[in-house]
């Protein structure tokens, strides 16, 4: 396997509003090979979102070096090699469903009706067809959630940057999500996903890799390998691997937060 | 605004009342920045209430806000409603006038009620009368003159509009992109309105005259009044876009054109058309003061100096004037309002 993402000695600080000088990454070291799901977990400020937004080049490193397919985060950015999700579905409120999922193939200049039958395919994938006609506000914010996954895929990116995409969902809902997810993920062969969370089990459930975060300044605290069988279902969550994974990663965490308090 | 004027109708009906609060209520669709709050607190709602949210994630089709729509009909059941209140007060306060011989006698303190005599306050159907009553010696009926006049104003309004609001549109662009700009430029801007129109007219009316281009005096006087909103709701419209819509926008390494026309622009029209309303009704009262010192013809501002002029030989022509001004300037707003409705069609159907 060939890292598509590798990251080294990636340092971030930032100037916060009242001058302060924050450190937000310090010595970050992370390869990512084609076709793995990886999350990053921590408690608030760790900087995992940080993180993700530098290999998004939405923000920029202090110091460090990124590779993102090979070439810098910028040219990666460029070239459009990754799809983002956010937090919050960031649909744009005067575009119905269709057209929110062919935006990106618009800014790409893709023909007219290749850009609707690929955003109708996207649909299709995250099984909302028959919302196609209509707006953001008339839908739930599972199904906003699942529109804006529709979006970030719509350009077959090889890469899904998701910030906490289900972050503020409820639990079942949640769940559900998880296993779209998983399901479309397999279903794009090669594609690699990095998932920022702070849920243990939705990590633990999701993810071929876990990397645990710590706060002040943000490290890598410990890399969790999730050894358990694909395609994982209801069942996966019954496993004792899936609690013995669960309650490692709790301990994990809480040390890394222990440690500075 | 539209809100305002439904409130103000409140004290009369507590029927109106209610149906004010319900288009009062924040709605559920707003684009720019709320939106992504909104989101947020979809999301809240659905986490703190997982059964809700699962009845909502498995119904067949989303429950669309659409009850039963009486709003077009209670709306116009209102103006209507609030029409006769006002004609009632008028023709009862003019009924009390006439009974207590224009004075009234409060414990030694003579009230003067003369202002509810026939010169300064017409009965309402001495002013619809004259509407069909000739509108000066040998000239056709005051309604065919009104409509004359109206229609002559209406044209330097519209022309007026549109320079305004190509002018304002522009400057709002420019602002958008040059914060030099717009720190450098906006006060002066704002100062602009603090100028009275009156001062203005006449200066612009001899400009425009030296540059050979009179029949544009007017319209320049009342696109200095419309531009102004223009401005300050486009600029606002361009800018309150949430971050993450922009990051959005980084991620597909989007141009400047294309978060301009794909994002921002979509984003301020609702801005705009507010503004745009705004600018439709200044631009009627704009047009109207400026022929004031035009020397123009035609136009109502005309017939309000002339009518004024005359108003001790036929009260009802000056007031049946102000009533055509005044419908001028709804139509226009209505216009607009249309023109809005065809075009921000991302809005739920209970909205403005």
């Amino acid at each position: 396997m060939t890292a598509i993402i590798s990251i080294q000695h990636l340092n971030k600080t930032y100037r916060s509003k009242d001058g302060a000088s924050v450190h937000a990454l310090d010595d970050i070291n992370l390869d990512i090979a084609r076709g793995e799901f990886v999350s990053l977990i921590g408690p608030s400020g760790c900087g995992k979102s940080t993180l993700l937004r530098i290999i998004a080049d939405l923000i920029q490193p202090s110091g460090g070096a990124i590779t993102v397919n090979g070439k810098p985060a910028k040219k990666a950015r460029t070239d459009r090699d990754y799809g983002f999700v956010f937090q919050a579905p960031t649909l744009y409120d005067w575009r119905t469903v269709l057209k929110n999922v062919e935006l990106p193939l618009e800014i790409m200049k893709h023909h007219k009706a290749e850009r609707e039958a690929r955003a109708r395919a996207m649909l299709q994938l995250v099984e909302l067809s028959e919302f196609a006609d209509k707006y953001p506000w008339q839908l739930s914010g599972g199904m906003q959630q699942r529109v804006s996954i529709a979006r970030a895929l719509a350009f077959q990116p090889g890469i899904l940057l998701m910030d906490e995409p289900f972050g503020a969902l409820d639990e079942m809902t949640r769940e559900r999500m998880n296993n779209e997810l998983l399901r479309i993920w397999s279903s794009l062969p090669d594609m690699t996903v990095i998932f920022v969370t702070h849920s243990i089990s939705e990590a633990v459930y999701l993810s071929d890799r876990v990397v645990v975060m710590s706060p002040r300044p943000g490290r890598i605290a410990e890399i969790i390998d999730i050894d358990m069988p694909r395609p994982r279902g209801t069942e996966t969550r019954d496993l004792d691997a899936f609690f013995h994974y669960s309650s490692h990663l709790r301990h994990s965490l809480r040390e890394g937060i222990a440690q500075h308090e | 605004m539209q809100e305002l004027f439904l409130v103000s109708k409140s004290p009369f009906s507590p029927r109106i009342f209610v149906h004010i609060h319900q288009l009062a209520k924040p709605r559920p669709h707003r684009y720019n920045t709320a939106s992504t709050f909104r989101n947020i607190a979809l999301f809240k709602r659905d986490k703190f209430d997982p059964f809700m949210a699962t009845i909502r994630q498995s119904l067949p089709a989303p429950a669309t806000p659409s009850p039963p729509n009486f709003n077009g009909v209670r709306r116009i059941a209102g103006t209507l409603a609030l029409l006769l209140v006002i004609a009632l007060l008028w023709e009862g306060g003019k009924a009390f006038g006439r009974a207590n011989d224009y004075a009234l006698n409060i414990g030694g303190v003579t009230l003067d009620l003369s202002i509810f005599n026939d010169e300064q306050l017409p009965h309402l159907g001495a002013i619809a009368a004259a509407f069909s009553e000739p509108a000066g010696r040998n000239a056709p009926p005051l309604y065919e003159f009104l409509a004359r006049q109206a229609a002559f104003t209406l044209w330097e309004a519209v022309r007026g509009f549109a320079i305004g609001a190509l002018i304002g549109f522009a400057l709002a662009l420019l602002f958008t992109y040059s914060a030099l700009l717009q720190r450098g430029c906006l006060p002066f801007v704002v100062a602009s309105q603090t100028v009275p129109i009156l001062a203005i007219a006449p200066m612009v009316v001899i400009w425009m005259s030296r540059a050979d281009a009179k029949a544009w005096a007017v319209p320049v006087i009342a696109a200095f009044l419309t531009f102004f909103p223009v401005v300050i709701y486009t600029l606002r419209g361009l800018t309150s876009v949430a971050p993450t819509a922009v990051e959005l926008m980084d991620t597909y390494a989007a141009s400047r054109a294309q978060v301009l026309f794909k994002l921002r622009l979509p984003n301020a029209l609702p801005h705009i058309f507010t503004a745009l309303k705004l600018s439709a009704t200044a631009s009627v009262v704009g047009a109207i003061i400026g022929e004031l010192p035009s020397g123009s013809q035609s136009g109502l501002g005309i017939a309000v100096l002339d009518f004024a002029r005359y108003y001790n030989q036929s009260p009802p022509r000056l007031w049946a004037t102000i009533v055509v001004a005044g419908m001028l300037g709804i139509a226009f707003f209505g216009a607009v309002a249309l023109a809005e409705r065809i075009i921000v069609r991302w809005k739920s159907e209970t909205s403005e």
